[in-house]
């Protein structure tokens, strides 16, 4: 699925306007239309390229395949006709995203209405940090070819929409031991990794 | 690190690919094969293969059959496997899915894993997608983790169960003691996730938040530590000592001491600490000082920390990062109703963020903007909202055009003032506004009465430059309608006046009417405005008529139907007061008028045969509401049998509701259907109650059937009708029907 975004259409009135979404707090149901458990720092996590291909998606609250789809695709029509020194911030529908360019990807998280925008900025760039710690300059193609590796250390990072762990070393640390028990047994069982 | 050879072939295999249609041959490919693969028995490849799956999962294809496969990995021993697998489970599964509830039983084996590293992947899966049912079966094993293992488990336990509280709020009971525990722990992790874990205990159980208030101290105690300790590589972010940390627990006690003075006492310090001490000049030192205003603003603080806080909002308006001034402006929003002093104070500054180029700056600069719009400001905000309206965004010019509207609705210093405003946001964004402008702005025009001549002419010179703006020109239709004689004297106090004569006008209402860019209604005013004026003008009147005739066969319905009644009205009425001008309006306490009652007129003088009596009934309304001025028969009540006498209208009509009207008359009715109306006058003096007894009887050829009465009075008047003796009117006067109508006027409201 490429969805090249069209740009000349990026300011669509109904979808950054839109406020009328159902709030469920506790359980959530399966009802028509997006609905969000309540009180998560962070609601998704996307990274996708300048030409519209996601690279790397983690959903903190369950939604459906086709929201999914259709939050990407909306994703991916605002943050891509951002002009190149905007704000960070945007409004969609009545969740706030936080958008970040480093070289061809953008990364973009979806925040709650009480969330603060600056710390979710910070999140993203310790992210990427981790990221270039661990590739050694990482660059889009890392990603790619490495996807599951992204997770993990996502996973080391950010657990539940929430910040797991606030040291870089400390991840850097689990993520190195992580490697080496998968490539022990690997060499006990004596096949590839992948 | 080994690479993975396979899968990365199969990605450069993708990507090689140069059209869609050949990427999803390769896919469809290398699903079959996986699919296979996946059906065979257990072989090295395994974790290979759901890799690769996942990984066309991500570019968007169905990889649903992965997710029994996902599951047998879970399960298997080895740790690459079960990595994969779990993040298979993790992308693949959510709680909706029914294969969740099959790793439920790997889950809560891998949890009690020696491996530590085991025991975060199934930490991680549940709180990414464990159910209602899955946290139930498990919280016990989750609170057991968090008391008694690693911080490196201590810590994914604590956000896990942040999840199962989320999840089913009652197990929030289980985790209040150990969370309580966690906050001594020295590690990061540790704290931050038991920080997470309070605030959500506390956000969902105001008992848990009472028993928590206990920790301020603590938490008070943790944060300077942070503040003030020396460089720790570890967490440091830009010379500020773990900022992740810092800002929940500030979010922390700002639900701690929200409302409650002795928490908020016990704050105070470490706040204005913070505030003072924090660097401001990268974003991640802004970030806590924004964290830091919230609170700030939140809890019960002393006026001096709050005015600090203002302070730094201020700063942040000044910032030259566009980031800092948008949340700037957002926090200000939430405080403008209870500050609004101090954030009026910086109305300059946000004013200046309206013309930024960024559209989220510009929204929130607008929001704000209007917020901040008051009695003494008006003329001044005003000028600049005008100024944004003709440069903004398409997308925010309703919502401008709406809050001019308001705050000229509420702040206006003058008449004059407030319809210039309107009239120039409907020539700037005249297509943007709402549906209700129009009547709105019609009202106010009406109700000004000295400014009738100034309004005319200013429409009228908008009216001949442009006629696209559908709301302008259907204002300026009604207003020249009916104010086109202050037109076309030629002299005007206000503004400097149009020469002009009576064909120009007609001219310009004409070239509405026929334009392309005018919707059905916008000729519909049109149409009416020049009916109107053939009251008001003198020399042209056959023009008005033969512009309304050809109307009488336009294709649409509604310019068809005016333009017959129009028509009607010029060959029945020398002197049409219907068309007069109207007087102050009260758009919410006008009753609905009976317009069809010149309707019904003409319909009986074209010679049509009247099916069933509705003018002589409203004839008798006009009496009944008009309170009995013209008595007919001074005669006692109920069932007199006087003898039928055509019954004329009154001249004068009381009652605000036939003011409208004029003083409209009636033909007077076909001999043939014949009404009295007896009621007893004293009696109505005495108990504001009248007693009506309406006969009727046909004296024509044919017989009448389902005759019925109608009657409507206004709300001050309780009208009760008994049943009528029959609905048949025999020919020839034979026989008669008789209806009593009670009529009640409690508040003898005249």
């Amino acid at each position: 699925m490429n969805n090249v975004a069209t740009l000349e259409s990026a300011h669509d009135p109904a979808v950054s306007e839109s406020t009328g979404i159902l709030r469920l707090q506790g359980l959530i149901t399966g009802l028509q239309g997006f609905i969000w458990a309540a009180y998560k720092m962070m609601r998704f996590l996307l990274l996708f390229s300048r030409q519209g291909k996601l690279r790397l998606q983690k959903w903190f609250t369950p939604l459906t395949d086709r929201e999914k789809k259709k939050v990407i695709r909306d994703m991916m029509m605002l943050v891509l006709a951002r002009p190149p020194r905007s704000c960070n911030f945007l409004q969609w529908r009545d969740l706030k995203i936080v958008y970040k360019r480093y070289a061809s990807l953008y990364f973009c998280a979806g925040l709650e209405d009480k969330d603060n925008e600056l710390l979710a900025l910070e999140v993203l760039h310790r992210y990427v940090e981790l990221l270039d710690k661990y590739f050694g300059n990482v660059c889009e193609l890392d990603i790619i070819f490495n996807f599951e590796k992204a997770y993990f250390i996502l996973d080391e990072f950010l657990m539940g929409g929430e910040i797991l762990e606030t040291s870089k070393l400390a991840v850097g640390v689990s993520m190195e031991e992580a490697d080496t028990l998968q490539e022990t047994m690997e060499e006990y069982m004596s096949k590839p990794a992948y | 690190m080994s690479p993975s050879v396979p899968l990365q072939e199969m990605i450069r295999a993708i990507r090689s690919a140069r059209t869609q249609c050949e990427e999803r041959g390769v896919i469809q490919r290398e699903c079959a094969a996986i699919r296979a693969q996946f059906r065979q028995a257990d072989n090295g490849g395994r974790s290979h293969n759901l890799a690769k799956l996942l990984y066309v999962h991500m570019l968007g294809y169905p990889a649903h059959f992965g997710q029994m496969e996902c599951v047998r990995m879970i399960a298997s021993p080895r740790y690459s496997e079960k990595r994969v697998g779990y993040l298979g489970a993790m992308m693949l599964l959510d709680e909706k899915q029914d294969a969740s509830l099959l790793i439920t039983n790997s889950i809560k084996n891998d949890l009690s894993n020696s491996n530590q590293y085991i025991q975060s992947l199934a930490l991680c899966t549940l709180a990414c997608m464990g159910s209602a049912e899955m946290c139930r079966d498990l919280a016990p094993e989750i609170d057991r983790l968090l008391r008694a293992s690693n911080s490196y488990i201590k810590k994914k336990a604590a956000l896990c169960a942040v999840h199962i509280v989320r999840k089913v709020h009652d197990l929030g009971e289980l985790f209040t003691k150990a969370a309580r525990s966690l906050l001594t722990e020295k590690n990061h992790g540790v704290v931050h996730g038991a920080v997470v874990l309070i605030t959500e205990l506390c956000e969902r159980n105001s008992e848990t938040l009472e028993r928590f208030r206990k920790t301020v101290p603590d938490l008070v105690q943790i944060m300077k530590g942070l503040v003030i300790s020396g460089y720790s590589p570890d967490h440091d972010v830009a010379g500020i000592s773990d900022p992740f940390l810092q800002v929940r627990i500030l979010r922390l006690l700002r639900i701690l001491g929200r409302n409650n003075e002795a928490a908020s006492d016990a704050m105070n310090d470490l706040l204005a600490q913070v505030a003072t001490n924090t660097d401001s000049t990268k974003t991640v030192g802004n970030a806590v000082l924004y964290e830091t205003v919230l609170t700030v603003l939140d809890i019960k603080s002393e006026s001096g920390l709050r005015v600090l806080a203002v302070n730094i909002l201020g700063r942040f308006l000044l910032n030259n990062d566009r980031n800092i001034r948008y949340i700037a402006m957002t926090s200000l929003q939430k405080i403008v109703g209870t500050d609004h002093n101090a954030v009026q104070r910086h109305r300059g500054t946000i004013v200046d963020c309206l013309k930024d180029q960024d559209a989220s700056v510009k929204r929130r600069a607008l929001e704000l903007s209007l917020a901040l719009v008051s009695a003494s400001n008006i003329r001044s905000m005003m000028k600049e909202l005008l100024s944004f309206l003709s440069s903004c965004p398409p997308e925010l010019r309703s919502q401008t055009a709406s809050g001019i509207f308001n705050a000229a609705e509420r702040y206006a210093p003058s008449q004059r003032w407030h319809i210039d405003t309107i009239l120039h946001v409907l020539t700037t964004a005249g297509g943007d506004v709402r549906d209700e402008t129009v009547p709105n702005l019609i009202q106010l025009i009406t109700n000004t009465s000295e400014l009738h001549c100034y309004t005319v002419h200013k429409l009228y010179r908008a009216l001949l430059s442009d006629i696209s703006q559908q709301p302008l020109v259907q204002v300026a239709c009604w207003c020249i309608g009916e104010y086109g004689d202050l037109l076309l004297t030629g002299e005007c106090q206000e503004t400097e006046p149009v020469q002009v004569t009576e064909d120009y006008v007609l001219d310009v209402l004409e070239t509405v009417l026929q334009s392309h860019m005018s919707s059905p209604s916008t000729r519909g005013f049109a149409l009416t405005a020049t009916m109107k004026l053939s009251t008001r003008i003198t020399e042209n009147v056959d023009r008005i008529r033969s512009i309304v005739s050809i109307y009488g066969s336009c294709i649409d319905v509604e310019l068809q139907q005016r333009a017959v009644e129009y028509n009607a009205l010029f060959k029945k009425y020398d002197h049409m007061s219907i068309l007069d001008i109207f007087p102050e309006l009260f758009l919410d306490k006008v009753y609905s008028v009976k317009l069809s009652f010149a309707y019904n007129n003409n319909v009986q003088s074209a010679g049509l045969s009247p099916p069933l009596c509705g003018v002589s009934q409203v004839c008798d309304l006009l009496d009944l509401l008009g309170g009995s001025e013209q008595p007919l028969q001074p005669s006692p009540a109920l069932g007199s049998a006087a003898p039928p006498i055509p019954v004329s209208a009154p001249n004068t009509v009381g009652g605000d509701l036939l003011d409208l009207l004029g003083g409209l008359e009636p033909t007077p009715i076909t001999p043939g259907l014949t009404f009295t109306y007896t009621h007893n006058e004293l009696q109505k003096q005495e108990t504001g109650r009248l007693t009506v007894t309406l006969t009727a009887s046909n004296s024509t050829e044919s017989d009448i059937r389902g005759f019925t009465l109608q009657a409507a009075v206004p709300k001050s008047v309780q009208l009760h009708m008994k049943a009528p003796s029959g609905d048949s009117l025999p020919a020839r006067g034979t026989a008669k029907v008789t209806q009593m109508v009670v009529l009640n006027n409690p508040n003898k409201v005249v």
